[in-house]
């Protein structure tokens, strides 16, 4: 290996990212499949039955990943949105499209695992809990973002509009936040304390290796869709031509 | 510059009554729907009054946010506006408070009555228009975000309902807060001080993120 410096803006260039992501892609896919057989074995096999909610518990192991995951790719998305905004940057603005379908995804996942979860937990299917509560909200700033995005025909100002509205989201995420969370307090008393067993090592195991299965999925997939938005918007592009053949 | 701004769009909105008068009825159909559809107990309709008239406030101001720079947008106006050396910040500034004035300060001064048909108390009423004053700004300025977003778009009004109702949903909160709590005879205070922290922060960026949507959706 010579020790000359990798030029990462060269992967700034969708004609350059896109072979490169399309050999990153099985590898992050195989990742994907090695660290969720391994995280569901261990999450079923491994890790005891817990004494107070009996096998129930087990869905968390995915709830909790997903929903770290749709708040992670939220900021992710921002981010990618903010930087392909102020630097002019299309790829940054394509990958925060591809990721922002994944993070609903993912929020949406949490919130229907959550409510499995509600039913034998706690008797219902669904409270106003502030946590529920502002990931319901998030999956509506998704959706927000989405629907704008897709309804402008233009790409490159769908890109920047998108970008405004991701940031007022972000800047609004941790305001949304706390308000649920006093208006949670005002309407009703603490019925629902946090999630308080004590983990044994195996269950945080599973959940830390669900955490990383469901990264890699998102990166795998991230990429697919990305590819995909740099062949529909590139399609005049002679280098694609080469590419696709 | 910026004070003609304002006279500008007062005057035009003079010119058309018929729109403005239209959000308040709205405002008001809404609001009576409420005891039509859940039963005329005094004590019910008293629980849930502050969150019917502030939801109500919400969607109604929603419908005249599409007014706020279409039709400038239509008739090139809003391309010259931003030509012009002045600040976008102030332009902008200045189109959304022509808007409160013009869409949100008749919703402030109908809401009392319809607490009234509510059966609210003299001090509740009180606060109720104090978090509306307070709250409507608010309102304006980030609905004028998601209306220069939308600028020229299909469907560009259900769309701003998507963008915008999540943004708005702290307003919600405190302002149905202060009145909740002045109802159940609690100080509504801390919630009156989180809707000004919100309207003043809202007051600083706000415009300077239309702003910049505007010179995206213009360009």
């Amino acid at each position: 290996m010579s020790s000359q410096r990798i030029n990462w803006y060269k992967y700034a260039a969708p004609a350059n990212f896109y072979p490169l992501a399309g050999k990153m892609i099985p590898w992050f896919a195989v990742l994907t499949a090695l660290l969720f057989i391994a995280g569901l074995y261990v999450g079923f096999f491994v890790a005891p039955t817990d004494f107070q909610q009996g096998e129930s518990y087990r869905i968390l192991f995915i709830h909790v990943p997903a929903a770290w995951m749709g708040m992670f790719l939220y900021v992710l998305m921002a981010v990618y949105a903010g930087i392909g905004w102020a630097f002019n940057a299309r790829l940054a603005s394509m990958m925060a499209t591809a990721i922002s379908t994944t993070g609903a995804i993912f929020t949406f996942i949490s919130l229907v695992t959550g409510s499995l979860w509600g039913r034998p937990a706690w008797g219902v299917w669904w409270v106003w809990d502030a946590r529920l509560t502002s990931t319901l909200i998030l999956l509506f700033l998704y959706i927000g973002f989405i629907s704008l995005q897709s309804s402008i025909d233009e790409p490159r100002r769908a890109d920047r509009a998108g970008a405004v509205l991701a940031l007022v989201g972000l800047i609004n995420v941790p305001i949304i936040y706390f308000s649920v969370q006093w208006w949670n307090s005002l309407h009703q008393g603490a019925t629902i304390t946090a999630k308080s067993f004590k983990m044994a090592p195996s269950m945080l195991a599973s959940m830390l290796i669900l955490l990383a299965a469901c990264w890699m999925y998102s990166i795998a997939v991230v990429l697919v869709r990305v590819r995909y938005i740099i062949r529909e918007r590139e399609r005049e592009a002679p280098w694609l031509a080469e590419a696709v053949a | 510059m910026f004070g003609w701004l304002v006279w500008r769009d007062l005057i035009l909105a003079w010119r058309r009554r018929a729109d403005v008068l239209a959000t308040v009825f709205f405002f008001v159909i809404v609001v009576s729907l409420f005891p039509l559809g859940i039963g005329p107990e005094r004590e019910t309709l008293r629980t849930i009054a502050p969150g019917v008239v502030w939801v109500a406030a919400l969607l109604a101001s929603m419908l005249s946010l599409g007014r706020i720079f279409g039709n400038d947008y239509q008739d090139g106006t809003l391309e010259q506006l931003l030509l012009t050396p002045q600040s976008t910040y102030l332009i902008v500034l200045g189109k959304i408070l022509a808007h409160w004035l013009v869409s949100e300060v008749p919703l402030v001064i109908i809401a009392p009555l319809l607490g009234l048909q509510f059966g609210l108390s003299q001090n509740s009423l009180a606060i109720m228009v104090l978090s509306l004053l307070l709250g409507t700004p608010v309102l304006s300025l980030i609905g004028s975000i998601g209306a220069a977003l939308t600028l020229g778009l299909r469907a560009a009004n259900v769309l701003i309902a998507l963008l915008v109702l999540p943004l708005y949903i702290p307003v919600l909160i405190f302002g149905t807060g202060a009145v909740q709590a002045s109802v159940g005879g609690t100080s509504p205070q801390p919630y009156l001080l989180l809707l000004g922290a919100t309207l003043v922060l809202s007051l600083v960026f706000a415009p300077w993120a239309t702003s910049a949507a505007l010179r995206i959706s213009v360009e």
